[in-house]
């Protein structure tokens, strides 16, 4: 099962919006003349297929939620590469007021791909050494057996008899318990 | 050694012993097919392409993934598209009602589109509607091709087909080239890969599997191999008193299509309309009527 992971990680991409240099040349690497797809890798639109995803630009406060969505969106085992400085540190926007600085202040990064931008061999490198990450994260759950997520939603405790006057707690009303 | 092969040849006869091998090695084969799609694909861009098991490793990495469902309906839709592929495949393979075999496998493509409009992302919808109306556009021509086989053998039954000795081919030459094209749309080829494009992964975000993910993917993914045997084994059967030269038919059938998916951009749905009910099935009237008179 790892081995299949590690011959087929498709890779979904998003932009946080800095020069789109990283993402125009990102792009660029995934067409026939790199030939990803001999590594079994593909670019697909959509997360919920996606095994990795590869940000490019700062990440600010407008599209944290976007990204922080996209990444949830994913099944797990899921990989992020940050590709280019402004993922990893918010590069020369860094002392903009609206760049938080590093993806990673958003979502868990596994990769840094430095650059700006990144030459194609570094790009692609970045990539296989994500496969090999997501390959690990693969084995490791096989080797944990994890239980699966199941959202178990439990009404509220009937409120114990209290003073009237004492209004109902908002928190009280409703319990989601993750098990 | 003949007594033993013989006797191989009578437990692989045997109705339930040929089901359960149709139902293991249909999807292997369409699988391995698909591979050599994507190698003979990658080597026309001037590349050099996955590794031939490309898909096996696809479906296995899918089925380790973490399963994300919107709701359970979708998981149901899911399972009864790969249900009903398989069924219409061995109807198929039993040599069962022809156009029995036609409406499973018309029902199996509505199991898809019922599970993409099942939820309500957009471009899901989207796929959905085109889904359909490829279907709109392919179906007369498949009806028009049984009628035919309908004619010619005075029976629906497959296995009635199997027995005439001279092959489909020669008489419904014009029929096997509108096939080619419903072929064509049935396994997303492009310049009719509207619903969900097999290569291009962007395009309307892979429409109606969008909201599908992880093993339920996986589930699709092996529909599909299914739906890749079961035409294959429909192009073969234009053949079928030799095998060698049936598996000749199919491969250029295939190739002809692969080559028609790399040289061709997407059309429009009307487009695509317009064109399968004009060409080719004005090919297989003609044909229809030429087995008539």
């Amino acid at each position: 099962m790892s081995k299949a992971t590690a011959k087929s990680p498709w890779v979904v991409h998003f932009n946080c919006n800095s020069c789109n240099g990283c993402d125009i040349e990102f792009l660029a690497c995934l067409t026939p003349t790199y030939d990803v797809e001999r590594f079994g890798i593909l670019h697909v639109g959509n997360p919920k297929h996606a095994d990795i995803l590869v940000v490019t630009g700062s990440v600010n406060h407008r599209n944290k939620h976007v990204l922080k969505n996209v990444y949830d969106q994913m099944p797990s085992p899921k990989v992020v590469v940050a590709m280019g400085v402004c993922p990893a540190t918010g590069g020369i926007f860094a002392d903009c007021y609206n760049v938080l600085g590093g993806v990673a202040k958003v979502i868990p990064v596994d990769v840094y791909v430095p650059g700006c931008p990144p030459r194609p061999e570094a790009m692609i490198d970045g990539i296989v050494e994500g496969v090999g990450i997501l390959a690990k994260k693969r084995q490791d759950s096989e080797t944990e057996q994890p239980e699966l997520p199941v959202k178990i939603v439990r009404p509220a405790a009937a409120p114990a008899p209290a003073p009237a006057a004492a209004t109902p707690n908002a928190e009280t009303t409703g319990q989601a318990v993750a098990k | 050694m003949d007594q033993i092969l013989t006797r191989i040849s009578e437990i692989c006869g045997n109705q339930y012993v040929y089901s359960a091998l149709v139902l293991i090695f249909a999807p292997l084969a369409g699988a391995f097919i698909m591979g050599i799609d994507r190698v003979v694909t990658a080597r026309m861009q001037g590349r050099m392409g996955p590794p031939l098991l490309q898909p096996f490793y696809d479906t296995v990495k899918l089925f380790g993934k973490e399963p994300i469902a919107l709701h359970r309906p979708q998981i149901m839709y899911a399972m009864l598209h790969l249900v009903f592929m398989i069924l219409a495949l061995l109807l198929l393979a039993l040599g069962n009602d022809l156009l029995m075999v036609l409406f499973v496998q018309a029902f199996s493509v509505i199991c898809l589109v019922l599970g993409g409009m099942s939820v309500r992302s957009p471009y899901s919808w989207i796929g959905s509607q085109r889904k359909i109306l490829q279907m709109l556009a392919l179906e007369p021509v498949l009806l028009v091709m049984i009628l035919a086989i309908n004619l010619r053998d005075n029976s629906f039954l497959g296995s009635e087909v199997l027995k005439n000795p001279q092959p489909l081919l020669l008489s419904m030459p014009l029929l096997f080239i509108a096939f080619l094209f419903v072929v064509a749309i049935e396994l997303e080829k492009s310049p009719f890969d509207l619903a969900s494009s097999h290569h291009a992964h962007q395009e309307i975000v892979k429409g109606v599997t969008l909201e599908f993910s992880g093993p339920f993917l996986g589930l699709i993914e092996i529909a599909h191999f299914y739906e890749v045997a079961f035409f294959v084994w429909l192009m073969w059967a234009f053949w079928h008193t030799n095998f060698w030269i049936g598996g000749a038919v199919a491969l250029v059938g295939f190739l002809f299509l692969v080559v028609m998916d790399n040289a061709f951009p997407r059309l429009t749905t009307t487009w695509m309309l317009r064109f399968m009910w004009t060409v080719p099935l004005t090919l297989a009237l003609a044909n229809l009527i030429w087995l008539w008179v």
